[in-house]
């Protein structure tokens, strides 16, 4: 393949999967159309995979709740406060320095853009995050956020978002860190100047990033331990590195699969490692434009892949990486790479020692595009005549030639809530809280769920109203404490449940 | 909210039905220790679900809720891992009598409570254990609260199971320091046990086993749940549960300046996998390797299970072996820069996450105030009015500096 000339790239239009005899050449070079030909059937053998795809990750509301406005002066948390779940925040474009903390299902926060003038989250290089959120189908869009010394926008567990059009300088560790979370949509952000990932999806599924410009950072976009998630029409230049997929070891969720990064613009991500010391991205060699480090299934096709002094694409298994820890749960290969049509440009001109001395192993001297260490199980390329390669010898050429059939991962229904029974939610109230104090027969703390019974039959309502505010019903009980902290219909619940339970 | 601070000061409520119960037995036989007549609960422990075959399943507000891969782990309304639970009510209070009765060691000077004492959080107030004959132990005991979620055991996370776990304290020379043979050899000199045991396993030719000693342990640690605290209200939606000074103590809990909850993380607040901090060891005691012994490996040197927060402000001191005496220490340690208490020519492999937060002193402050939010003892099981063995008790209350 090194004796490859451009007269081969010129003839390259040619019939699917057709082999071609270079003249005078003994070479049989298999040259491969990607415009047409069998597409990746992606990773899914979940029911909810035949699902329609949908381009939003949070469904249109059906009803609108109130909006907020907030103006400068004003905190956004004390509107976060106000809002119930349906409810739209907007906020004024102004200078505001808070973390704005989402507890809550179903709220959208909006900033406000007059005239290019945005709603600026400061912290001030003093506050921590700038926005955190727990709740489900939330959105975060159009926010200017700088000076925060952790995060951007982060989140634990909440399923259904979208962080959008938000643009995001100098916030600390992470500028976008969804974690635990399903379904989530990140597009049309510009996120700069982070010292860890400026977009980082931690243990997630679901996941679509596009559109996306990220620079000056470690690690522009990141996909760690998570699954079904597709990178593409980014543009990520001048980090440490560009996109990277893989697994941290030690994490409680212990794998990462079925990524797509395609159709990105990748280029000159050669800034130096400025990385926290130990930080997983510290160990990234400046110069890299793809990492895929023991991730499995990962496609890389359409991108543009350019000046990157270490390589264009750098496949590694764990052992291969330094200061990992051990984990015993996690496989360390990276298996099943899939390496489609790339334009790569450039790349591997100077390298770092490990991978020059085992290039030298294979005789490979001078640029390097794509670099693959470690064992590696059911990984496949086409055309690969186009690249300066190493490593990839076991590679086999793979079966389909696009991910055509694949327009994105998000769930069409969206990630939704367990179904849980009324009955079932009133059990588990009454035996995960009212237990305590209220036995079937007999005293416990209060009195017993018979006398109970008696008292309300038939009346779930006024044994709702006590509950929320209790009075004192008898002088030898201790007076009960109100579990208004449980919400209406749990409450509805668990009476219903108390007055029909047996023993 | 006051009344909502007033629910979780009553941890009495189970201990006091098995005070009645007990007296009750007590009174109407006066003869207990020789003559035993002691009849095992035949209902669950609170937050269990008693189903027709027998068995108590566990109940509680998280299961209103799922995780991403069941992996029981994410934010505020996130699902648990799943619980150990499945057992009789009658193996659940066996396990009970046997917890607290000494004759569970060799020379009758320890029982499980002695380390794992309910009114100290399951622990002892202790840095490091006192184990047969003054032994001490080279680690702290750890809460059981909780502990049916796990699935790691010891702070090097050398167990996968209860079962597995028992067997460690059990038969070790420096804890309980009895034999299998011996242990049986007490059981069944000790008159109540043969009934207990029949009452407990009752389809089964040879009741009284080590096997059943283990799975009674085991029945009784799955039901000490602790899930109503005033943080799990605030989870479940109703935010007034929480002062703002606890809010502002979560939000730097989870902020990632900090980043405690990326590996205490909530629900359970531990992910259960094994981190090299690099804690300082009490003065003058050698470096203890953890996990690196439990895995063979280097990397792991110095690495222990990330314990859970539940109930922390009940176990002082802190740490795998209690060099920090309050949990404003302990929170400390995180702000004072990686590393800084490794000593020179130790070679550790510290964890990603620590790093140099630089948290002000109110912060730290907001962080112990959130951690006292996570406790709750209300289902606290009670102390049996006596040993079966009829063995005096060995669960005395240490001092120790409360936070």
């Amino acid at each position: 393949m090194k004796k490859l000339n451009s007269l081969a790239i010129g003839l390259a239009v040619v019939t699917f999967a057709a082999g071609w005899y270079l003249g005078g050449s003994n070479d049989a070079l298999t040259i491969t159309s990607s415009a047409g030909g069998k597409s990746y059937a992606g990773g899914y053998v979940d029911e909810q995979a035949t699902e329609t795809a949908s381009n939003r990750a949070v469904k249109l509301r059906t009803t609108e709740g109130k909006t907020h406005v907030v103006n400068p002066g004003d905190l956004i948390q004390a509107a976060v406060e106000l809002a119930q779940p349906g409810d739209t925040i907007q906020v004024m474009p102004g200078t505001y320095s808070e973390t704005v903390y989402i507890d809550k299902d179903d709220i959208h926060l909006l900033g406000v853009i007059v005239e290019g003038e945005r709603a600026t989250l400061d912290g001030l290089k003093t506050l921590n995050d700038a926005i955190l959120y727990s709740g489900n189908n939330i959105i975060i869009e159009n926010f200017k956020i700088i000076d925060y010394k952790g995060n951007g926008i982060m989140s634990q567990a909440g399923n259904n978002f979208e962080i959008r059009n938000n643009l995001i300088i100098d916030t600390g560790i992470y500028g976008i860190f969804p974690q635990l979370g399903k379904n989530g949509l990140i597009e049309h952000n510009v996120v700069s100047g982070i010292a860890d990932a400026a977009i980082y999806v931690g243990m997630s599924d679901n996941i679509h990033v596009a559109y996306n410009e990220v620079f000056d950072s470690v690690a522009g976009i990141e996909i760690e331990n998570s699954r079904h998630a597709i990178v593409e029409h980014n543009h990520t230049h001048h980090n440490t590195g560009g996109i990277l997929a893989f697994i941290t070891p030690g994490l409680p969720v212990k794998d990462t699969y079925d990524v797509i990064i395609r159709n990105n613009f990748i280029m000159d991500n050669n800034t130096p490692n400025f990385g926290a010391p130990g930080s997983t991205v510290a160990g990234i060699p400046a110069g890299t434009g793809i990492l895929i480090m023991a991730a499995d299934d990962v496609v890389v096709e359409g991108n543009i892949i350019s000046n990157h002094k270490t390589a264009g694409i750098l496949i590694t298994d764990h052992g291969n990486a330094d200061n990992l820890t051990l984990d015993p749960e996690s496989d360390p290969n990276a298996d099943g790479a899939m390496i489609l049509d790339n334009v790569m440009l450039n790349n591997g001109y100077d390298t770092i020692d490990a991978v020059r001395a085992f290039a030298l192993t294979e005789l490979h001297t001078g640029d390097i595009d794509i670099f693959q260490i470690g064992p590696t199980e059911g990984s496949c390329i086409i055309n690969r005549h186009r690249y300066k390669t190493v490593g990839i010898g076991d590679f086999t050429d793979c079966d389909f030639t696009n991910t055509n059939d694949i327009e994105n991962y998000l769930l069409a229904g969206g990630a939704e809530p367990r179904v849980i029974h009324p009955s079932e939610r009133g059990e588990i109230a009454y035996l995960g809280v009212c237990t305590g104090c209220h036995a079937y027969a007999g005293r416990l703390i209060g009195p017993s769920v018979q006398e109970i019974q008696a008292l309300y039959a038939n009346r779930p309502e006024a044994l709702v109203q006590y509950i929320n505010a209790p009075t004192p019903m008898r002088t030898d009980y201790p007076e009960m404490p109100a579990q208004n902290y449980l919400d209406a219909e749990t409450q509805l619940a668990v009476a219903n449940y108390i007055l029909q339970v047996g023993n | 909210m006051g009344k909502a601070l007033l629910y979780n000061c009553q941890n009495g409520a189970w201990i006091s039905a098995w005070g009645v119960l007990y007296t009750g037995l007590l009174l109407v036989s006066s003869t207990f220790a020789t003559e035993p007549d002691i009849q095992l609960r035949d209902t669950c422990p609170p937050s269990f679900s008693l189903s027709d075959d027998n068995r108590c399943s566990l109940r509680h507000m998280y299961q209103l809720y799922d995780s991403l891969q069941d992996s029981g782990i994410g934010g505020l309304k996130t699902a648990l891992p799943k619980a150990r639970d499945g057992f009789s009510p009658q193996q659940i209070d066996l396990g009970r009598l046997l917890f607290f009765d000494p004759i569970l060691s060799a020379d009758n000077s320890l029982s499980c409570a002695t380390c794992h004492n309910p009114k100290q959080g399951f622990s002892d107030a202790m840095g490091r254990s006192v184990g047969i004959g003054g032994h001490v132990q080279s680690r702290s005991a750890p809460t059981l609260w909780n502990s049916t979620f796990l699935s790691s055991f010891f702070w090097d996370a050398r167990a996968s199971s209860f079962e597995e776990q028992a067997l460690g304290p059990l038969f070790s020379p420096h804890e309980m320091g009895n034999t299998p043979e011996q242990l049986m050899a007490s059981l069944n000199s000790a008159a109540a046990y043969k009934g207990l045991f029949k009452q407990a396993f009752p389809n089964q030719k040879t009741p009284l086993s080590i096997n059943n000693v283990i799975a009674s342990l085991t029945a009784f640690q799955s039901s000490l749940v602790s899930l109503n605290s005033r943080y799990d209200q605030y989870a479940h939606g109703y935010h007034q549960a929480l002062n703002d000074n606890e809010i502002a103590g979560l939000n730097v809990f989870r902020s990632f300046v900090a980043r405690c909850s990326q590996c205490h993380t909530p629900p359970l607040f531990t992910n259960q996998q094994v981190a090299v901090i690099g804690t300082p060891e009490p003065e003058g005691l050698a470096r203890d390797v953890g996990a690196e012994q439990t895995f063979n490996s280097k990397v792991l040197r110095g690495g222990f299970k990330v314990p859970t927060l539940r109930n922390i402000a009940q176990t002082a001191p802190y740490m795998h072996s209690g060099r920090f005496k309050t949990l404003r220490e302990a929170a400390e340690f995180y702000t004072g820069g990686r590393g800084h208490a490794v000593p020179k020519g130790e070679d550790l492999l510290l964890h990603w996450h620590i790093s140099e937060p630089n948290l002000t002193s109110n912060e730290i402050d907001q962080l112990v105030d959130f951690m006292k939010t996570l406790s709750d003892e209300s289902f606290t099981p009670a102390t049996p009015k006596q040993a079966p063995s009829g063995l005096p008790f060995k669960h005395m209350e240490n001092a120790h500096e409360k936070t």
